[in-house]
């Protein structure tokens, strides 16, 4: 694992001087180019501020109230055995309909538990390889006008199983 | 998402009701909108340093270069789709953006691309006629294959994650790039081999 370590490690600073580099050697006005970009961030950024109180505040509530432990607790016994925790399976499901969403979830998990316990791992790694199904489905197909998306929805979810099952596998080895 | 929104906020306090924790409803309530606020503010900083590295690579051609690289792979994942044809770029331009988690890049040229897609559907359609798996309203190969792609997640750094990490006491918020690279890339080919063996399905 020494290997994927490393590559975290050094992924980063790599990416930000290549990026640099080439636009420098294409003699790029780089630095007001960055300035722009950062606006564009930092209105994003704010945009959701919004969306992020009022989602954390509904998981803050369903969390409070004891019902993710109930919900996990209803299926604990089936998760555990295929070695999922069940603590992650609300974060599971709500990632299929919205991301932001499964974003109050995860920040919620890492209050809890630590962004660096097993699970946090897991939830963390399982965050960024899957994608919101039904979200961008939904959108995508309305624009094509598109009514029937044959096995698009199947093949979405073997997607997402697997790289929900390698999360747990990979986090295990980090 | 409005159900969603609901759904968790209702069942939260009815369920609280029933078991007694109404007051850390309240505290819940106050701590998160807190709670979210300064989150944002913290993620502001590495957010904007991201999206202007990226505007650099967009103009200094990085990104169109690399659109142009994805030639083959184009041709490999889609076959049927005529070479020359414009949703070629948008699916391309698509896929870069998602590899670097530029979404709101990423999202005007997949519609673009789904539009495109549509239009040779329906020009199909006119040519050959309409069949059970052949209409206006059906989805083509082509997307549903462009679609399990996209949503098997392409992003190479997740960024955001990284930030929130970090925000969360995390001693080295970067150590899941590897292992979520490796993750992503299980969950794309998983996608990619699905549509390989529905396509070979079709043609027999």
């Amino acid at each position: 694992m020494k290997v994927m370590l490393f590559l975290s490690n050094v992924m980063i600073p790599l990416l930000i001087f290549c990026i640099v580099g080439y636009g420098i050697l294409n003699k790029q006005n780089i630095y007001e180019e960055f300035i722009d970009g950062a606006k564009d961030g930092f209105s994003t950024v704010i945009g959701i501020m919004p969306t992020l109180i009022g989602l954390m505040v509904a998981v803050g509530i369903l969390r409070a109230s004891g019902f993710l432990e109930f919900f996990a607790g209803m299926f604990a016994n089936l998760t555990e055995q295929i070695g999922f925790p069940s603590e992650l399976l609300p974060l599971t499901v709500v990632k299929m309909f919205s991301s932001s969403a499964a974003t109050g979830l995860l920040l919620d998990l890492y209050k809890e538990f630590g962004a660096d316990s097993m699970l946090g791992k897991i939830a963390s790694i399982m965050m960024s390889s899957t994608e919101t199904i039904f979200y961008t489905m939904s959108v995508y197909f309305m624009t094509a006008k598109i009514k029937k998306s044959r096995f698009t929805l199947a093949g979405a979810l073997i997607a997402t199983l697997a790289g929900t099952a390698a999360s747990v596998v990979l986090a295990g080895w980090m | 998402m409005n159900y969603l929104w609901a759904f968790m906020i209702l069942t939260g306090i009815v369920y609280a009701a029933f078991h007694g924790t109404l007051p850390a409803i309240t505290d819940a309530a106050i701590d998160s909108a807190k709670e979210a606020v300064t989150l944002c503010i913290a993620m502001t900083g590495v957010m904007s340093f991201w999206v202007g590295l990226m505007k650099i690579a967009e103009n200094s051609g990085m990104i169109a270069g690399l659109s142009r690289k994805m030639e083959p792979l184009l041709r490999f994942l889609f076959p049927r789709l005529p070479k020359e044809h414009i949703a070629n770029k948008y699916i391309a331009t698509n896929m870069i953006a998602n590899m670097f988690g530029l979404g709101w890049a990423a999202t005007p040229a997949g519609l673009k691309a789904m539009e495109a897609l549509e239009e040779l559907n329906v020009e199909e359609c006119a040519k050959r006629g309409r069949t059970k798996k052949r209409a206006p309203d059906i989805a083509t190969d082509e997307m549903c294959t462009f679609l399990i792609v996209n949503i098997s997640s392409l992003q190479l750094i997740p960024v955001n994650i990284i930030a929130y990490r970090g925000q969360y006491g995390s001693v080295n918020p970067a150590a899941i790039v590897g292992p979520a690279l490796l993750a992503t890339s299980c969950s794309t080919l998983a996608a990619i081999i699905f549509c390989k063996i529905k396509e070979r399905f079709r043609r027999e």
